[in-house]
């Protein structure tokens, strides 16, 4: 039973905003990096898919914009307590991109441009619920918020979803990425608020 | 990379204000007592949980100012004047209230006492906090270890920790403290005020070459603008550590 502080009143939302355990609601953008923004041009940028087989699928910049490009309107959820709602994304779906590729693989670990890597179920990419998004409101993604290109999966904490995304390797078995070796928890979904281990 | 320096479940702790006192004319010292905290390295991090009457719940991160000090967690509020939680935490609560706390948090943005690398801590007004707790335990571990801090704020009324960063400046052997100024410096400074640019960090940080630990922390713009500064004067992106606030 949490307890009562005394004169707090707080500042609730409309009911019929729903958000996640602990989270507020904000109008911003805030930024969360671990470390400085890398920039990555796109005629340098490339973004590869490495099977546990050791096969590679790559796509340059031009070969990514090409492929069939969904536009998503979703809610984020970031660990540091934001939510942010009905933000604007366009992208390709992961399910496009892993549509032919071979794997047995139960797990992804997220590689980023800078070193960042986070690790997830593969199962949380597919079926619509993760996409490579290269655009933010109808502009380019800025390099703050991950661009050129950051994996989007919304249904979890956002930093599963890498910034300056440039590749993913498929598994066999769960290793642990940046946060998740620094005591976040291995999966995070905010609506359990698994945000650090244990939770 | 670092391993996981908490392990194990963060538990919530109700936890009592100890004390309370003025760090600058908008931002307070609160000192927290809590039981069976478990202790903490300099740069972490403890959400803080407060409840309304009916239920209402929200939560906030804060950064540990402190260095463990038993059940002692010090935390530097910045009152933000429309905020929901930092009012309450720097105007209402009084001494001996409860709330809910957990933690330390974060395995990243930390340094320890047995790394001999020399360290350069950038903070931007209320980012102080953490890199003070670095300050401090490198003076209670009796570290050498060379220390530079360069502390942004807009005028020397937004100080936090003046007369201790004074006094450590003085006393603390291998600590190197550099006040910057946005608005206004005081009375009789050498310099004008001036926002933090690539002539003072190369000047008051470590050079690229010593290859230094950067941590630098403060509101998202001055992160951006002074990591990308340690990026472009040659320091490897990876030990230049970022927390941002807001």
């Amino acid at each position: 039973m949490p307890i009562v502080s005394p004169g707090f009143t707080g500042r609730r939302q409309s009911p019929d905003v729903q958000l996640p355990p602990g989270q507020y609601l904000t109008e911003d953008f805030p930024v969360l990096t671990a470390g400085p923004t890398p920039r990555v041009p796109t005629d340098r940028w490339e973004f590869t898919v490495s099977t546990e087989a050791g096969q590679k699928h790559t796509w340059s910049w031009q070969q990514l914009i090409e492929l069939p490009a969904e536009k998503i309107t979703t809610d984020i959820h970031c660990v540091t307590k934001w939510s942010k709602l009905r933000t604007r994304w366009k992208g390709v779906s992961l399910d496009v991109l892993l549509e032919d590729v071979e794997t047995a693989a139960d797990f992804a670990l997220v590689h980023s441009y800078g070193g960042y890597t986070t690790n997830l179920p593969l199962e949380d990419l597919l079926d619509g619920q993760a996409w490579i998004a290269y655009r933010y409101d109808d502009d380019d993604l800025t390099p703050e918020h991950g661009g050129p290109a950051r994996l989007l999966v919304p249904h979890l904490y956002f930093w599963k979803s890498a910034k300056w995304v440039r590749g993913i390797q498929l598994l066999l078995e769960d290793e642990p990425g940046f946060w998740e070796t620094a005591g976040y928890h291995d999966y995070g979904d905010p609506w359990r608020e698994q945000r650090y281990q244990g939770d | 990379m670092a391993r996981a320096a908490v392990s194990g479940r963060l538990t919530w702790r109700v936890s009592s204000l100890a004390s309370s006192d003025e760090l600058t004319s908008s931002a307070r010292r609160l000192v927290f007592e809590v039981p069976g905290w478990p202790g903490h390295l300099p740069g972490q991090h403890v959400d803080v949980r407060l409840t309304a009457e009916d239920g209402y719940s929200v939560q906030r991160s804060y950064s540990i100012s402190s260095a463990p000090d038993g059940n002692l967690v010090e935390l530097a509020v910045q009152r933000v004047d429309d905020g929901e939680v930092s009012p309450y935490l720097c105007d209402v609560l009084t001494v001996g209230s409860q709330l809910e706390l957990r933690g330390p948090v974060g395995g990243w943005f930390v340094w320890r006492a047995t790394d001999p690398a020399p360290v350069t801590l950038v903070a931007g007004g209320s980012g102080i906090a953490p890199l003070m707790a670095m300050v401090r335990v490198r003076a209670l571990e009796g570290s050498r270890v060379p220390f530079r801090l360069v502390y942004s704020v807009r005028t020397p009324e937004d100080v936090m920790f003046a007369d201790e960063l004074r006094r450590r400046a003085r006393e603390d052997p291998g600590l190197d403290v550099r006040l910057v100024y946005t608005r206004r410096a005081p009375e009789g400074s050498p310099e004008p005020p001036g926002r933090l640019g690539v002539a003072t960090l190369n000047t008051y940080g470590w050079p690229a070459e010593f290859n230094p630990h950067v941590f630098v922390c403060g509101p998202t713009g001055f992160v951006e603008t002074v990591s990308d500064v340690f990026v472009a004067l040659g320091h490897d992106p990876r030990r230049v550590r970022t927390e941002r606030f807001g």
